[in-house]
């Protein structure tokens, strides 16, 4: 049985919109507090870790002659690809016309941003001396001294520099027609912030068609971005030359890791905000297929990369790859790898079936799942590769140590509080995209039932 | 790094090692490493340890893989030895240290510029430079970069050993990378001396460390720009050339080779193959 609901209920009043979204910012469910006083908790654990390893050193990470990189370097990886997600869901499905995205982008966007500053975190963390972490910037000095260009993690700086600050004025220039309705409507600490921030905003018509423009322009500058920040990212490996890492398939597939776990952490992060803030109406089930559809697209590209990247190896016959390929698949790393495997190739599958699509906690839990195989999946990348590189009495296996596992797990910490103090105090659904969405919902149904009298005009509607 | 410098100078730059490289040098120090001669006493590594201000970990610290010996002594076994008893199980020792790279891994990917190829074909590491990104040790083939994961000064040379520390060399703190560095104050206080008497550095005047303390002279130090050292002669004599990815080894009295030189980062170093007697 195909089951063809509508997006979002089209009968929804404006003013009711309104009422819905701006209660996000005052009420939420119980629910909502728990989770943030676990994220405090958890974010805290992290910082006794750091000042410990900030003055200790590196040593307690468990950190050693081949394994220079560990966890930190995975969790920098997965971070930046979760960032992803929200760019492909804001700009390219903006770009393309699919107006189902509106409900959902804010959340997404957000996600985004929140994501980086979590991914910035992690090279200042895994450096050695991360007082001196201003010279990867090329600052004028008196001492005359460039950082590196020739170098990826010099790329590296300037890429995430750049996709954080166009990500930031992205997620802020959408906002502000809804940070205008808020101002409108709340009184307070909370008017005077949301005053300042909706830039004088009156929606009169040149405010409008200004916002309009401006808001294609970022989404066409944030798309080109996207994808050279994960290649980016991905050319700290592929520009070495260490086996499993010198590989040139790696920066589209990255990209397909990165919109995988990004797309995999909307759902996670839909049905949450659906459930704290009773958000029914807009994040509907119909938009979860949707999101489901696309995760899978973009799983099974992974998966495809994945199987690309094994029979090039596979036939490649260079001995260290092919060495460690056969050390990854029955080595001391095997249960993570097939874990990898497994969650990230098989369970996507739960995604093609109707009946999980539309179950919000079955979701859930195969979100994260998901990306539990995303998260291997970069920790995969890094470890096994300095764990056997080309000099074999080098060749060691390490466990990371509870410092660097409290660190990574206050990172979610880090990202849970950034991202639930947003949605409190800002709409995390746009108002205003979704009442455009009711209205050319609306003007379609209309059209539908009136007899063919040619194509509605939706030109002169919006 | 100019731009007129770029403009002006930009074929020179694209000339890749196997092309002699872009580098313009005034030495080209280099080594030749008998394993026929090793026998894995440790005096090498030792005396790097004296000579370098290398930090002593303790046993802990060196089995998690901590540890900070620019020079090691890597021991290999033969296949089937666990079935023998030594001498027959057959113990293979091979001084690994920084090969000093022509086309070294190590420096393209540091983000600060910390590590870089010096006019004497070096691969100096800047300590006051490092911010600790590690990615050097993670690009080098030969895992031969060692770092600070601990401020290991601090217990490294309890009093009154912290006296025997080399005055001309630093001591270096928790976050920063290191590495073999030729004996580089050697090689500078022997370039000082020669320059005030007005002459060029002669074969011989100086070695490194691990060279001085090899008590078989399995080390030998020197310039391969000098056309009559004693490392020139030895490498000519097996037919060892720079700038390539294989030697040509159809003579089997040529027993030179250099590690890893299939992945074109064209070693410094020379090693010459163990003859073995296999009826030991």
């Amino acid at each position: 049985m195909i089951v063809s609901e509508k997006d979002i209920n089209e009968q929804i009043k404006w003013a009711q919109i309104n009422k819905d979204v701006l209660r996000s910012l005052e009420n939420p469910r119980k629910a909502y507090w728990v989770a943030l006083f676990i994220c405090v908790a958890m974010f805290s654990c992290a910082i006794v870790a750091e000042i410990y390893q900030y003055n200790v050193g590196m040593g307690p990470t468990n950190l050693n002659n081949p394994h220079m990189w560990d966890m930190y370097i995975a969790s920098f990886v997965f971070w930046i690809g979760m960032s992803h997600s929200g760019t492909l869901l804001s700009a390219i499905l903006h770009i393309i016309h699919a107006d189902w995205r509106k409900p959902i982008y804010r959340f997404a966007e957000a996600m985004t941003t929140f994501s980086l500053l979590t991914a910035g975190f992690f090279p200042m963390i895994h450096l050695g001396r991360v007082w001196n972490l201003y010279w990867v910037l090329p600052y004028v000095s008196d001492r005359g001294h460039w950082p590196n260009f020739r170098s990826p993690l010099a790329w590296d700086a300037f890429a995430i520099s750049t996709y954080l600050s166009a990500s930031m004025l992205f997620l802020f220039i959408g906002m502000i027609p809804d940070l205008a309705i808020c101002r409108d409507n709340t009184t307070g600490w909370r008017k005077k912030l949301y005053t300042l921030l909706s830039l004088g905003w009156t929606g009169n018509d040149r405010q409008w068609r200004t916002f309009r423009k401006t808001y294609l322009l970022m989404a066409c500058f944030l798309i080109p971005l996207a994808v050279s920040v994960h290649s980016i990212v991905s050319s700290d490996f592929a520009m070495a030359i260490m086996p499993g890492w010198h590989i040139t398939s790696f920066p589209p597939y990255f990209v397909a890791g990165a919109l995988y776990s990004g797309c995999a952490a909307i759902i996670t992060l839909f049905v949450m905000l659906r459930y704290f803030f009773r958000f029914e109406e807009y994040m509907t089930t119909a938009i979860m297929e949707k999101t489901a559809k696309l995760t899978f697209a973009i799983a099974m590209v992974w998966t495809y990369l994945n199987l690309v990247e094994f029979a090039a190896t596979w036939y490649g016959h260079n001995v260290y790859d092919k060495e460690l390929l056969i050390a990854k698949a029955v080595g001391p790393y095997a249960w993570v790898f097939w874990t990898m495997i497994f969650c990230g190739m098989v369970v996507p599958f739960a995604l093609a079936v109707q009946k999980f699509r539309r179950h919000m906690p079955t979701m859930f839990v195969v979100s994260l799942f998901l990306n539990l195989s995303m998260y291997f999946e970069r920790w995969m990348i890094v470890a096994p590769t300095l764990s056997m590189s080309h000099q074999t009495h080098q060749w060691d296996v390490m466990w990371p140590s509870i410092i660097q596992w409290a660190i990574v797990f206050g990172s979610f910490g880090w990202f849970g509080i950034l991202f639930l103090v947003f949605v409190k105090v800002f709409p995390s659904v746009s108002m205003y995209e979704v009442k455009e969405m009711v209205y050319h919902r609306k003007r379609e149904a209309e059209s539908d039932e009136a007899p063919a009298t040619g194509k509605p005009n939706l030109e002169g509607a919006s | 790094m100019s731009l007129s410098n770029i403009l002006n100078n930009w074929s020179h730059y694209r000339r890749g090692a196997e092309e002699g490289g872009h580098h313009t040098y005034e030495h080209r120090w280099a080594m030749a490493i008998n394993l026929d001669m090793c026998i894995g006493c440790n005096a090498c590594s030792t005396a790097c340890y004296s000579e370098n201000n290398l930090a002593v970990v303790g046993r802990e610290k060196f089995d998690k893989g901590q540890a900070m010996h620019w020079l090691r002594l890597e021991r290999y076994w033969d296949e089937d030895s666990a079935e023998k008893e030594f001498p027959d199980s057959g113990a293979k020792f091979l001084p690994m240290m920084c090969q000093q790279c022509g086309s070294a891994t190590c420096e393209p990917v540091c983000p600060v510029a910390a590590t870089y190829h010096t006019p004497d074909g070096l691969n100096a590491q800047v300590y006051n430079r490092c911010i600790g990104s590690r990615y050097c040790s993670n690009n080098c083939p030969f895992r031969v970069r060692y770092f600070n994961f601990y401020s290991y000064y601090e217990t490294s040379w309890p009093e009154p050993l912290n006296l025997q520390l080399n005055p001309d060399i630093t001591v270096r703190d928790k976050g920063v990378m290191e590495k073999c560095t030729f004996c580089v104050q050697r090689i500078r206080t022997a370039q000082d001396t020669a320059k005030m008497a007005d002459r060029n550095i002669i074969d011989g005047e100086f070695t490194t460390a691990c060279a001085q303390a090899c008590p078989t002279s399995a080390i030998v130090f020197g310039d391969t720009m000098d056309a009559d050292s004693q490392v020139t002669r030895l490498w000519k004599k097996h037919q060892v050339v720079r700038h390539t990815t294989k030697q040509d080894k159809r003579n089997p009295e040529l027993r030179g080779y250099r590690i890893f030189e299939e992945l074109n980062v064209d070693p410094s170093i020379m090693y010459l193959e163990r003859v073995r007697d296999t009826e030991v």
